[in-house]
């Protein structure tokens, strides 16, 4: 069982908070500071971004923490060394977010094994289609013992959900609307999607993420589902210049 | 297949020459996008070849390509040219379609798509205006709303065509992320996809992007090379070159000239890649020979990259080369040797537009002069018979040749 399992079997009733943050920012060797301090101030599950040069599904405020890290000279080699301490310090689960062809570069199976070896989770790889999935890159996954997590959006057909269901473990994550991280679109208006995914009895648990910002769409999003992921908003509170365990403080008090 | 003029009700493309049902060519291709564009992509995948071989459509796209493109394009023996180059030498005419490209074979091609799946609002990407003008030109035809991105460097560098986008009544939206080119406007277009998915089609402007694109658009593009055969035939009578010669920048106009002569291995395929100041300038854009297999765009194919998987922003004179991958076609061509590459420098394009301009007085674009340059890279001799697609002109670029004051 891999921490992100065991998190949901132990909060059955409870709603998981996963906070998104960006790899080497704001400054290149604040990953692990801004992981220690989501942990202290009540996140449950940490989604670590490994930044990319051409974010595709990610907003303006994301792509600039992305652009940012870079600049600082992040790359997953540096982030992996990064992490080999991690274990002594973090308890809750970590998933590394990231975009395929740095990954490829890197070595599929390398990547794999390294993420493993310094105790991250699951993975979440938003531009890995399930066809390629199957016939190529699951296998690799499944022998490091990675949960990886599939999306699913509001457009998603129910036959298609049931499959992305079946091949994801550790949760389901399920995008609030049509859109890139840190839209405006309204969440309380998806309450019929979020009801929809829940009444499907799916085997994973679901958690909500994109345009959740504050206690109010948090708690609309939890409102059928297992928990919700922050990303774009936290960035915005950690980019404002703060010191960093000010800023997640005053962030998550607001919202746990 | 033998091509004819009245062969009117043609397949658009043809079997073997496309990708396998993943949308592979070898080992690049693919659909790597994310779930956010699976029902669009997906759509797109299930119904574009029924689509096109509807007989509606096949009506409706021939007409247009006639009427309103301009097509059959000339094909022109360049006599003078011919006569430097100790060879024979043909124009594929693209330059002269409507809006001045070969961009409009695909963008009518899609449009005509985008009615039959019932979508309202059409989204594209631009590097040199072309595609942006083209795509505004059809939405235009057909009364749709039109969003074009386009990098804030190629809206200053290529001026006129964004005053044309805007008097056929579309939006131009500037991308400022990243070097503000074509790769961060087709960055830009995507993300805009998936923020408005429903009632949108993007159309792309080359044959780059996730599985079915590429080969869709080399369907549309492949009146090129279809037209080639029968005008050859009829001025020299073979329909088969000796080589055919294009520039790359994701490969449309490339593909559209090679795509019936693929699988004739007696014709030479020749690309052209943008060298910028030079392949180890570090300001190029040719990627056959900087770039390594990877993802862009949502296909795999071969892309410029840091060792750490980063895309490097390229350089090109010319917008419509400067990007810093091929589509998954191109990639499959040079990996098994069927297609041969060479690669032009600003300096040289420059020089050879300028020399077709006194030549055979046709003014190029800055992208198909890269085509015309490649000649001086090559040995021929009088028998050959030499095809360059011609896939644009060079009105756009005035401003550019106007700088590098030659005339
Ligand atoms: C005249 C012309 N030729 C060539 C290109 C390059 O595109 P492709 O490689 O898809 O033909 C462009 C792109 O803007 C163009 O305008």
């Amino acid at each position: 069982m891999t921490r992100i399992e065991k998190l949901f079997s132990e909060k059955k009733q409870q709603k998981v908070l996963n906070v998104y943050c960006t790899a080497g920012f704001p400054k290149l060797d604040s990953t692990l500071e801004v992981m220690k301090s989501l942990q202290a101030n009540g996140a449950d599950l940490i989604e670590l971004g490994m930044p990319y040069s051409d974010p595709l599904a990610d907003g303006e405020v994301i792509q600039q923490s992305g652009a940012v890290a870079l600049q600082n000279g992040m790359t997953i080699a540096i982030l992996f060394e990064q992490l080999k301490e991690m274990r002594s310090i973090i308890n809750i689960p970590v998933i590394l977010m990231g975009y395929m062809n740095p990954v490829l570069q890197y070595g599929f199976e390398n990547f794999c094994a390294k993420a493993a070896e310094v105790g991250v989770d699951g993975l979440i790889l938003p531009d890995l289609p399930m066809y390629e999935y199957e016939s190529e890159y699951g296998q690799i996954i499944k022998k490091y013992g990675l949960n990886l997590i599939f999306l699913v959006t509001p457009e998603t057909k129910e036959e298609r959900i049931r499959r992305i269901d079946d091949l994801s473990t550790g949760f389901l994550y399920a995008v609030s609307s049509s859109s890139t991280t840190g839209s405006n679109k309204d969440i309380s208006e998806q309450e019929p999607y979020f009801k929809k995914l829940h009444d499907m009895n799916l085997k994973n648990p679901i958690l909500v993420g994109f345009g959740i910002k504050d206690k109010q769409t948090f708690e609309a999003a939890c409102k059928y589902t297992n928990g919700a992921i922050i990303g774009t908003a936290y960035i915005k509170a950690l980019g404002n210049g703060k010191d960093v365990q000010m800023a997640t403080k005053e962030f998550l008090e607001k919202i746990v | 297949m033998m091509t004819t003029k009245e062969n009117i009700l043609s397949p658009i493309g043809k079997e073997g020459v496309g990708p396998n049902e993943f949308g592979y060519y070898g080992t690049f291709g693919g659909a790597f996008i994310p779930e956010m564009l699976y029902p669009n992509v997906d759509q797109l995948k299930t119904r574009y070849l029924e689509i096109m071989s509807e007989a509606s459509f096949q009506k409706e796209f021939r007409d247009l390509l006639k009427d309103y493109v301009g097509r059959p394009t000339p094909l022109f023996f360049a006599e003078r040219l011919s006569k430097q180059f100790n060879t024979q030498i043909f124009l594929k005419r693209e330059d002269l379609c409507h809006t001045g490209a070969h961009k409009i074979n695909n963008t009518v091609g899609q449009i005509l798509l985008a009615q039959r799946l019932g979508k309202k609002r059409i989204i594209a990407e631009t590097g040199a205006g072309q595609h942006g003008v083209a795509t505004a030109t059809v939405c235009a035809l057909k009364g749709m709303e039109c969003v074009v991105y386009m990098g804030e460097v190629d809206i200053e560098r290529q001026a006129p065509n964004v005053a044309r986008m805007k008097m056929l009544g579309a939006t131009v939206v500037p991308a400022k992320s990243g070097s503000r080119t074509l790769k961060d406007a087709t960055n830009e277009a995507i993300r805009a996809w998936i923020n408005e998915p429903v009632d949108t089609h993007y159309i792309i402007g080359s044959v780059v992007g996730p599985h079915p694109y590429p080969d869709m658009v080399a369907r549309f593009q492949s009146v090129i090379s279809e037209e080639m055969r029968w005008q050859l035939k009829e001025k020299t009578g073979s329909e088969l070159p000796t080589h055919v010669i294009a520039c790359v920048g994701g490969g449309s106009n490339a593909a559209g000239a090679f795509y019936h002569y693929i699988n004739e291995p007696s014709v030479k395929l020749v690309a052209v890649e943008a060298a910028g100041f030079g392949v180890n300038s570090g300001m190029s854009a040719a990627t056959t020979q900087l770039g390594r297999a990877g993802i862009l765009h949502g296909s795999k194919s071969l892309v410029m990259q840091t060792e750490d998987g980063q895309v490097v922003e390229p350089h090109s004179i010319s917008a419509g080369l400067d990007y810093p991958g091929i589509g998954p076609m191109h990639a499959h061509l040079y990996e098994s040797g069927r297609g041969t590459f060479l690669n032009v420098t600003d300096e040289d394009a420059l020089q050879a537009a300028f020399d077709l301009a006194k030549l055979e007085g046709i003014i190029p674009a800055l992208e198909s002069a890269h085509a015309f340059s490649a000649l001086k890279q090559m040995t021929l001799n009088e028998k050959d018979k030499v095809v360059i697609c011609l896939s644009g002109r060079g009105d756009k670029d005035l401003a550019t040749y106007m700088k590098a004051m030659r005339v």
